[in-house]
């Protein structure tokens, strides 16, 4: 549990850690809430050679409203984005997903930014956001950029991110009154999900993103064109996993994660009836 | 009944809810731990392990190793060889014929699991010294895992050539009136069961792993032995023979210990290391154990295969018991190990009445994995779980319910104490009334209606209702009964009472707690019998300098043995006191009363004297009987006559999601009995700790091994052990039946939550399904065994055609 030596430095702003992880390369790692780095550096499953502290840099923890959309700083803790009145308001799911994140000490270290740009399939950030056509902001050397969630995840633990760009926002639609759900299945209420599944409606729309069915978060388009064709639920719901590609482990076999996305998804979509 | 003999006239401190004096300092975070020492020039040790379950070590090069800036030394295990005085210690030799293959504290030619040690460095810094370990070269011949019980006993892969077999032993028990009791009892049966189940692996995981710290003297060399250990007297003796040090030369400390659970009843590699390079080098070496490592390198828990046959009359009664166990002892045995499941063997019949119709027999194998040994329960859980599975199997075969079938075979309270098949004595028992209670907490008759009501087809849930009724056979031991079982160890305990010149009052106790709150009751005991404050009262413990007799903590035997020691001190040290008393009173002894901390003459109130006095008198011993030593202090070393009973009864309902196959704890009752309750506190939470120990083994921990002997669950994250928000509330209930072989009246409850917990849920998780024809689920029942288990079911039962 001692990790491999590493160099640190301490960024005080955006642009000064971007031109740090410029200049270390590939070797060099984002630390914000260290809640995904610092458990396999512990193990020695990652040994970067310099941690790049982002966690003090100013004006990257917010939630505000920016028109139809509320925008996140990357730096923002879980506990803030469970708390958010205004998310309350307008994303409700994001809220609500963000306190089933790890346990109250995680929730008050881990980020919102580092959740999404360590891009886990089995963390319960990146498919929310997933599912609610969220937009990710990267700053690089030569500025900033939008890329669209759907776009973002392209391998396990591997994002759209360049090696010298950084998560700065995130960017959600309001959800206007959507029906919406959150259904988390695991066996003790700190763990990663098994499956997860984050759903909303509104009118004929809907928008469905699964957790730990694949190598990156899986948005179910196939549901949501079966609904959209008046499909029931149920039936709409047996079309889940058609886009994902579950791996066993311990708690679960290929075969019953894709049985769990089923049964998931049909309660997600019931509970979010408007 | 005993009662218990108390010097106060006013309120009792025994029996309050006193707050725990030990919780400031570890709640806090002032509490001493081993790794908070701080040793001035201690070298860290770092070991290096075995990756490969099974491995001839060809060759060992550590120069790279010793090349790096502050590594001082590294050793393989033949470099270390000369140094071991005799093999790592194995204190129950349970057969005369069984087989304990010698093994050191690094392996020399064979690596027996994933995490034997292989090689080791010393360095200034922890972490130069695992550093250093990456760059130890060994060169693996890899060989055959052996990781299932019966492929072990196959022979097929031997693991300890020398031995010829991977068998260790076979252990018998048959009682029987007249020979071939057993058998004329199956063929004249109404009813009989035959079930198997599985005792997963657990791993004991105490909040602290361990810590070793050796610290020799400059001259002369003594050595003291720092450890996070339940065991420091037992520690003390099998360092000095190991390591061939005169004894007298060993201290052994137990700093503040964070929880056990049998895993630090042992003695470990790591601890014969620091002692031995210590002394090597002259300079404190010291060793902290990573939890990762603590998974592969502390000893593991359970562990069996356990079939058993029950015979039932007409009535449903029992009328024989058979037991045939495969237990896995793991790579070596360790300091108990063998003994393990011998400690359940007289337990399989349960809290019932049953004729001298009873066949016991575990065979034990090696297999390529972590040694086994210890942990909470230890053997006694383990035979809860297959008695209390099985009579729920007989309710369903006799068609009635589990709570009655229970009631038909309870020992009577009457016959007690009862002197069971075996030739073991229960001390005393009231199962009806414990089962009556717990009925009554959660509600029986009424969520039997409900499940009838809800349990319907159309609904995808199922509730199910479990229950177990249990003996926990704790207090070890009376040494003459441990000698025929061929322990290598009594089961006494040691106290020293020692009343101070201002009548404040020290107790050296030989109980070493690391978690169970001694101190506070045993002051408590001390407060009541000497009628002074529970805060005046110092309880000293877990060092052989200052304690120097003493047999540990383990087994629920610290306050039926040891607080019963305490207590028999202070009645040494009453009389004692009496005699000064009756001596400055000019009064006779046998005129003089006790009370309230106080000696006054029979009829003659006004002519008291108090026990501060006395202790001051003790002390200047200006005016003492003649030939009286100038003290005020009595040891006593207590063997129990018998071992204490604890029972009771646990019940709990469960909702089992059908279409996802995930259990909901709804409901958990434990009514335990553990005899007079010192401080109903520390009772509350022995119990729930125990119960949910319990519960995990039921629903949630296993170590898991992949068929090349990888442990694949080395962390807290695949390594489930539950937290608060993960059980209910658990709501306890009492009945107190007073053990009336010792004054106290009491019985351990260290184990009693675990032995009940596991069988109950299992039980309610079965009831659950029975419709689908469900009558096992194995253990830890995961959502995913769950789903599998009733997707089989559901198979059988269709392809069976009874729908």
């Amino acid at each position: 549990m001692i990790p491999a030596a590493f160099d640190y430095a301490r960024a005080s702003t955006a642009e000064e850690a971007i031109a740090l992880i410029g200049e270390y390369g590939d070797e060099a790692k984002f630390l914000a809430g260290g809640h995904s780095l610092l458990p396999l550096m512990k193990l020695r499953l990652a040994q970067p050679t310099v941690l790049v502290d982002i966690g003090r840099v100013p004006d990257l923890s917010y939630i505000r409203e920016e028109g139809d959309q509320i925008a996140i700083g990357a730096l923002t803790r879980h506990m803030d984005v469970e708390t958010s009145p205004l998310l309350h308001q307008h994303v409700p799911l994001l809220a609500h997903a963000a306190g089933h994140v790890g346990d109250p000490q995680v929730r008050h270290r881990g980020t919102i930014g580092g959740s999404i740009a360590h891009a886990d399939p089995a963390s319960d950030l990146p498919a929310t956001t997933l599912a609610l056509g969220a937009t990710y902001v990267a700053q690089g050397p030569g500025g900033r950029r939008e890329i669209a969630a759907k776009d973002f995840y392209q391998g396990f633990l591997t994002s759209a991110l360049e090696a010298d760009e950084m998560l700065v926002e995130i960017r959600v639609p309001k959800m206007n009154g959507a029906g919406w759900s959150f259904q988390k299945f695991n066996r003790r209420a700190q763990d990663w999900a098994i499956v997860g599944v984050a759903a909303w409606r509104r009118n004929g729309d809907a928008g469905v993103a699964l957790v730990n069915m694949g190598s990156v978060p899986i948005l179910a388009t196939d549901v949501a064109s079966a609904l959209a064709s008046g499909a029931s639920i149920a039936d709409a719901a047996e079309m889940a996993a058609a886009q994902a590609d579950p791996q066993p482990d311990l708690n679960a076999s290929a075969e019953y994660r894709v049985h769990l996305a089923k049964v998931l998804t049909r309660r997600a979509l019931e509970a979010s009836g408007v | 009944m005993t009662t218990i003999e108390t010097t106060q006239s006013g309120d009792r401190v025994i029996g309050q809810r006193l707050l725990r004096k030990e919780d400031p300092a570890l709640l806090t975070g002032e509490a001493r731990y081993t790794n908070d020492l701080q040793i001035p020039g201690a070298l860290h040790l770092a070991v290096l392990r075995s990756p490969y379950a099974h491995a001839r070590i060809v060759k060992v090069d550590v120069s790279r190793a010793l090349d790096m800036p502050g590594v001082r030394a590294a050793y393989t295990g033949a470099d270390l060889a000369s140094m071991w005085a005799a093999p790592m210690p194995c204190a129950w030799p349970v057969t005369e014929d069984m087989k304990n293959p010698v093994h050191y504290p690094l392996a020399t030619t064979t690596a027996c699991y994933v995490g034997d040690g292989v090689a080791c460095v010393l360095a200034e810094t922890d972490a130069i010294a695992r550093d250093a370990l990456e760059a130890i070269e060994v060169e693996y011949e890899a060989l055959p895992a052996v990781v299932d019980l019966n492929d072990a006993l196959s022979d097929q892969v031997i693991i300890h050539p020398d031995l010829g077999t991977n068998k260790s032993y076979t252990w018998n028990l048959l009682v029987e009136e007249t020979e071939g009791a057993v058998d004329a009892a199956f063929a004249s049966a109404t009813y009989t069961v035959s079930e198997r189940y599985v005792q997963q692996r657990l791993l004991p995981m105490a909040m602290e792993p361990r810590a070793v710290a050796a610290v020799p003297q400059p001259f002369g060399g003594d050595i003291t032995l720092y450890s996070s250990t339940q065991v420091p007297h037992i520690l003390k003796i099998m360092t000095a023979i190991t390591l061939g040090i005169p004894e007298h030369q060993v201290r052994v400390v137990a700093p503040a210990v964070g929880g056990g659970f049998g895993s630090k009843l042992n003695v470990y590699a790591e601890e014969l290391l620091c002692m031995a390079l210590s002394r090597k080098h002259g300079l404190p070496v010291r060793w902290n154990e990573e939890r990762s490592e603590n998974s592969m390198a502390t000893i593991h828990g359970r562990g069996q295969i356990q079939n058993i046959e029950l015979a039932a009359d007409a009535d449903g009664k029992l009328t024989a018991v058979r037991v045939r166990l495969l237990a896995d002892m793991g790579a070596y045995l360790q300091l108990v190990t063998p003994g393990i499941p011998i400690l359940g063997a007289f337990l399989y019949a349960g809290v019932y009445h049953i004729p001298k119709a009873y066949d016991f027999s575990c065979t034990s194998v090696f297999t390529t994995l972590t040694p086994t040994d210890a942990y909470r329960g230890a053997g006694r859980p383990e035979a809860t779980y297959a008695i209390e599975r099985a009579m729920d199997a007989l309710a369903r075969e006799v068609g009635v319910d589990p709570l009655e079938i229970r009631r038909r075979n309870f020992i009577r309270t009457e016959a007690y104490p009862y002197e069971a098949f075996s030739g073991l004595t229960y001390d005393s028992g009231d199962h009806d009334l414990a089962a009556t209670k717990a009925a009554g907490l959660i509600g029986y008759e009424q969520l039997r209606a409900r499940q009838a009501e809800v349990n319907v087809p159309g609904s995808t849930k199922r509730l199910g209702i479990g229950m177990s009724t249990y003996f926990e056979m704790c207090g070890l031991a009376p040494s003459r009964v441990l000698a025929s079982l061929n322990y290598g160890a009594g089961g006494w305990e040691a106290a020293t009472v020692r009343v101070l010149p201002t009548n404040k009052v020290q107790v050296v106790t030989g109980t070493s707690p690391h978690g169970q709150g001694h101190e506070t009751a045993w002051s408590m005991i001390v407060a009541d019998k000497l009628g002074v404050d529970p805060a005046d009262v110092d309880v000293l413990h877990s060092d052989t300098a200052i304690s120097p007799l003493g047999l540990d903590t383990y087994g629920s035997r610290s306050l039926p043995v040891g607080g019963v020691a305490v207590a028999m001190a202070c009645d040494k040290v009453i009389d004692k006191a009496k005699q000064i008393a009756a001596h400055q009173l000019e009064a006779a002894i046998e005129d003089l009363t006790f009370e309230g901390g106080s000696f006054s003459v029979q009829g003659s109130p006004d002519r008291a004297l108090p026990m501060a006095a006395i202790a001051f008198a003790a002390f200047t011993a200006h005016n003492l009987p003649d030939g009286l030593e100038p003290n005020l202090e009595a040891q006593v070393s207590y063997d129990p006559p018998n071992f204490s009973w604890p029972f009771g009864t646990h019940m709990c309902a469960v909702e089992v999601d059908l279409e996802t196959g995930k259990v909901d704890l709804l409901t958990y009752v434990a009514v335990d009995d553990c005899g007079v309750q010192i401080n109903p506190l520390i009772v509350d939470g022995q119990v729930h700790g125990g119960v949910v120990q319990g519960i995990a083994q039921a629903l949630y921990e296993e170590a898991v091994y992949d068929s090349d002997g990888n442990l694949t669950t080395s962390t807290l994250a695949e390594y489930l052990v539950p937290a608060a928000s993960d059980v209910p509330s658990i709501i306890t209930g009492h009945t107190v039946t007073p053990s009336p072989t010792n004054q106290l009246g009491v019985k351990g409850v260290g184990e009693a939550g675990t032995i009940g917990a596991a069988p109950t849920v299992i039980n309610a998780v079965v009831d659950a399904l029975k419709e689908f024809g469900v009558t096992d689920v194995p253990m830890p029942a995961s959502p995913l065994t769950v789903w599998n288990t009733l997707n089989n079911a559901r198979a059988n039962h269709s392809s069976g055609g009874t729908s």
